[in-house]
This record gives C-alpha cells, sequence and structure tokens, in this order.
C-alpha cells in the first residue's frame, strides 16, 4: 500500500501548482522604463533664494525681548561661528575623578560586612586602595 | 524699459532656449525655456571645444541645480512660469550649483512650507484655530503648537487676535496647517502678537526687499522713534509705536517706500526727523 505520493510526484505537483497560482498574476507587457536622475530640485520658498532677515524687529528698546531675538536668530542665520563656550568649572575634571576613586571605596565601606574590611584597607596617606580580586574557589577546569 | 522686452520678444519669437547664464538680471517672460550650463556647453560649436578631462570619463557629471519660486523643471531645462528678473545665488558651501529663482511681484500670497506669516484667528473649533493667512483657505492652527502648551494648559488665544507663526504643511491639495512652534519646541517669537499697533498689507515684493540684510529703509526707520514691526511673507505688516500719531505714520512710510526713489525717501525722512 502506497503512503501518500512519492516525493518525485509530489515536487511535480507543487511545480505545476505554482506556475498555474504565477499565471493567474496580471502584469504589463512592457519594456523596464528607466527613471531619469533629475538633478533639478523644485523650491517654491523664498528661504532658499535669498538670506532674508528674521521677521520680528524692535528699535530703540521698545521691546526688549524682541531685540534679543533679533540678535539670536540674525547671528543664526549669518553662521557665525559661536565659539563653544568652555563653561568654567569650579573643580576641575582630574580633580573629580580622583574623588570618584576614593568615593567609591568610602560608600562600599558602608555597605560591607566585618569580613569584607580587609580588602578596604587604608594606606598611608588614608587614601582606599581598589578592592584585589578575591580568591575564590575554582571549579577544575576539564 | 523697452530694450528687454525686444530682446524678449526676440527669443520668444526665434523660440531657441537661452542659456541661463545670459539672462540673469534681464526680463523673462512665462514660457521662456532657459538651458543650464551643462547643457550649454554640450550645444557648443559642433563639439570642437575641448573639454578638460575628467578622471570619470564615462559618467557626466550633474550638478543639482535648485530652481526656486517662478521656474519650473521641464526636461533638462528650465520653465519660466512668472515674469520677472531672473536671478541666481551661488551655493555658499557643500555641493550644488546655487539657486536660480524669478524677482517678480504680486500682491496674492500663496502658503508656502516654513514661511513665517501673520495670521488672524477668525474661528475656534474643539482643539483647531482656523486662521486667515491671505490664501485660498483659512490654516488650522493646533492649540497644542504654542509653547508650553498642554491639554490641561491652553494658550489664551481668542477670535480676533493675531498670530505669528509658520507652517508646516502648505501645498496645493491640503489645508495649510501652521505652527508657533518650531521644531526643538521653542517658541522663538512666534505665538499671539500683543495689544495694540496696526496691521496692514503691503504686496510681497516689498516685503522681501524690506527683509534684506543690506536694507536702508529699515535702519533709517529705526533711528526715528522706538518701534516694533512684525513682517509676514504674506504681505501683512504689524506696527506699533508710542503713540497712534506715530504709528501711523510708520505705516504710511512704509507704504509709500516701495514707489519712492532714495532721494524722495531721504527728504522725507529728514522731514520727520526736524518735526
Amino acid at each position: 500500500m502506497q503512503r501518500g505520493l512519492d516525493s518525485e510526484t509530489k515536487k511535480q505537483l507543487e511545480e505545476e501548482e505554482k506556475k498555474i497560482i504565477s499565471e493567474e498574476h496580471w502584469y504589463l507587457d512592457l519594456p523596464e522604463l528607466k527613471e531619469k536622475e533629475s538633478f533639478i530640485i523644485e523650491e517654491q520658498s523664498f528661504l532658499l533664494c535669498e538670506d532674508l532677515l528674521y521677521g520680528r524687529m524692535s528699535f530703540r528698546g521698545f521691546n526688549p525681548e524682541v531685540e534679543k531675538l533679533m540678535l539670536q536668530m540674525n547671528a543664526k542665520h549669518k553662521a557665525e561661528e559661536v565659539e563653544d563656550e568652555t563653561v568654567e568649572l569650579d573643580v576641575s575634571d582630574e580633580e573629580m575623578a580622583r574623588r570618584y576613586e576614593t568615593l567609591v571605596g568610602t560608600i562600599g565601606k558602608k555597605f560591607a560586612r566585618k569580613r569584607d574590611h580587609a580588602n578596604y584597607e587604608e594606606d598611608e596617606n588614608g587614601d582606599i586602595t581598589p578592592i584585589k580580586a578575591k580568591k575564590m574557589f575554582l571549579m577544575p577546569q576539564d | 524699459m523697452a530694450e528687454p522686452a525686444s530682446v524678449a520678444a526676440e527669443s520668444l519669437a526665434g523660440s531657441r532656449a537661452r542659456a541661463a547664464r545670459t539672462v540673469l538680471g534681464q526680463v523673462v517672460l512665462p514660457g521662456e525655456e532657459l538651458l543650464l550650463p551643462e547643457q550649454e556647453d554640450a550645444e557648443g560649436p559642433g563639439g570642437a571645444v575641448e573639454r578638460p578631462l575628467s578622471l570619470n570619463a564615462g559618467a557626466r557629471s550633474r550638478v543639482r541645480v535648485v530652481c526656486g519660486p517662478g521656474l519650473r523643471r521641464c526636461g533638462d531645462r528650465l520653465l519660466v512660469t512668472k515674469c520677472g528678473r531672473l536671478r541666481h545665488k551661488e551655493p555658499g558651501s557643500g555641493s550644488g550649483g546655487g539657486v536660480y529663482w524669478v524677482d517678480s511681484q504680486q500682491k496674492r500670497y500663496v502658503p508656502v512650507k516654513g514661511d513665517h506669516v501673520i495670521g488672524i484667528v477668525t474661528a475656534k473649533s474643539g482643539d483647531i484655530f482656523k486662521v486667515d493667512v491671505g490664501g485660498s483657505e483659512p490654516a488650522s492652527l493646533s492649540y497644542l503648537s504654542f509653547e508650553g502648551a498642554t491639554k490641561r494648559n491652553r494658550p489664551n488665544v481668542q477670535v480676533g487676535d493675531l498670530i505669528y507663526g509658520q507652517f508646516v504643511v502648505a501645498n496645493k491639495d491640503m489645508e495649510p496647517e501652521m505652527v508657533c512652534i518650531d521644531s526643538c519646541g521653542r517658541a522663538n517669537g512666534m505665538g499671539v502678537i500683543g495689544q495694540d499697533g496696526l496691521l496692514f498689507k503691503v504686496t510681497l515684493g516689498l516685503i522681501r526687499k524690506l527683509l534684506a540684510p543690506d536694507c536702508e529703509i529699515i535702519q533709517e526707520v529705526g533711528k526715528l522713534y522706538p518701534l516694533e514691526i512684525v513682517f509676514g511673507m504674506n504681505g501683512r505688516i504689524w506696527v506699533k509705536a508710542k503713540t497712534i500719531q506715530q504709528t501711523l505714520i510708520l505705516a504710511n512710510i512704509l507704504e509709500a517706500c516701495e514707489h519712492m526713489t532714495s532721494d524722495q525717501r531721504k527728504q522725507i525722512f529728514s522731514r520727520l526727523a526736524e518735526s
């Protein structure tokens, strides 16, 4: 008794089904149209064409907010390179790094148990040295 | 004025496209075709001109050109759709062959995306304000497009208020939409324009002339007395000064300066400065 169809006949049947389905689909029998790469861009806005100033203006201190805006917007528009104002730091970066280094130890000490206090041995200067890797039991690697 | 007109008429009669470079600053009429610089080389004297060898000999280097207001793309050429003077701007930085446009004059405004305009609130329906900007239909302005506006904290806008905003959607197929906020969420001077003052209408060309970076009229006006002006690209100007008389003088000057020569203008300013 044959259990199902042969693999070959199965394949043939599948192919025939696919053919029927794809032939049913409609398509236009036209040659491929090449899309011309257009290098002309159409814009209807005058902003690109002419450098126009900002639309709100105030003179002789009539509206101080608008005068501030005028300076801002017209400077932006003229693309003056605004030098990156380096924010004056009260504390320099190096000092910050040093503080953080010790801070980690101080806070860590607070939460460490008595046994772990050994890891937070203090140096001569009072700086807390970084935690050394604990010697734990390692599984034998086969 | 007769000479450029006759030149234009000749070219129309000849119906040969002219090179855009040669027509800069001259009057062009609708229907003319303009050649861009690269095509002009190709149609030169029978290809006898030796062109410098480019590294990629195969591809023709195409420079992107922007055609601005008054021009349309027609195949590889530019087609003029408005009468006026042809202008060109070199590209400042980066790629591109620059911008060509026609400097024309008109009173009717057509909404364009990105333009800052003055609108009058005509209706308030639900969450949207209808704002008249002088175009074919009123623009819509959502109440959330103001700085610091939330659903609980609504902006204080009434019917009849003046709004300075910019378009985010403006094409011939859809209703224009405007906002009073920029892409970062800041107002940048947009929003409801304050109390008092006078709103009047001028031609669009005058607005562009007044907003040019080197405009003498604005510099002279600014020296007269303390005042505030808002220019909308839809041809509307709002002015405010300390007294009504000063406001009216200012409005008259701005309306009239379009048709005055610079000498007449200086006369008027000197007379004003005296009084």
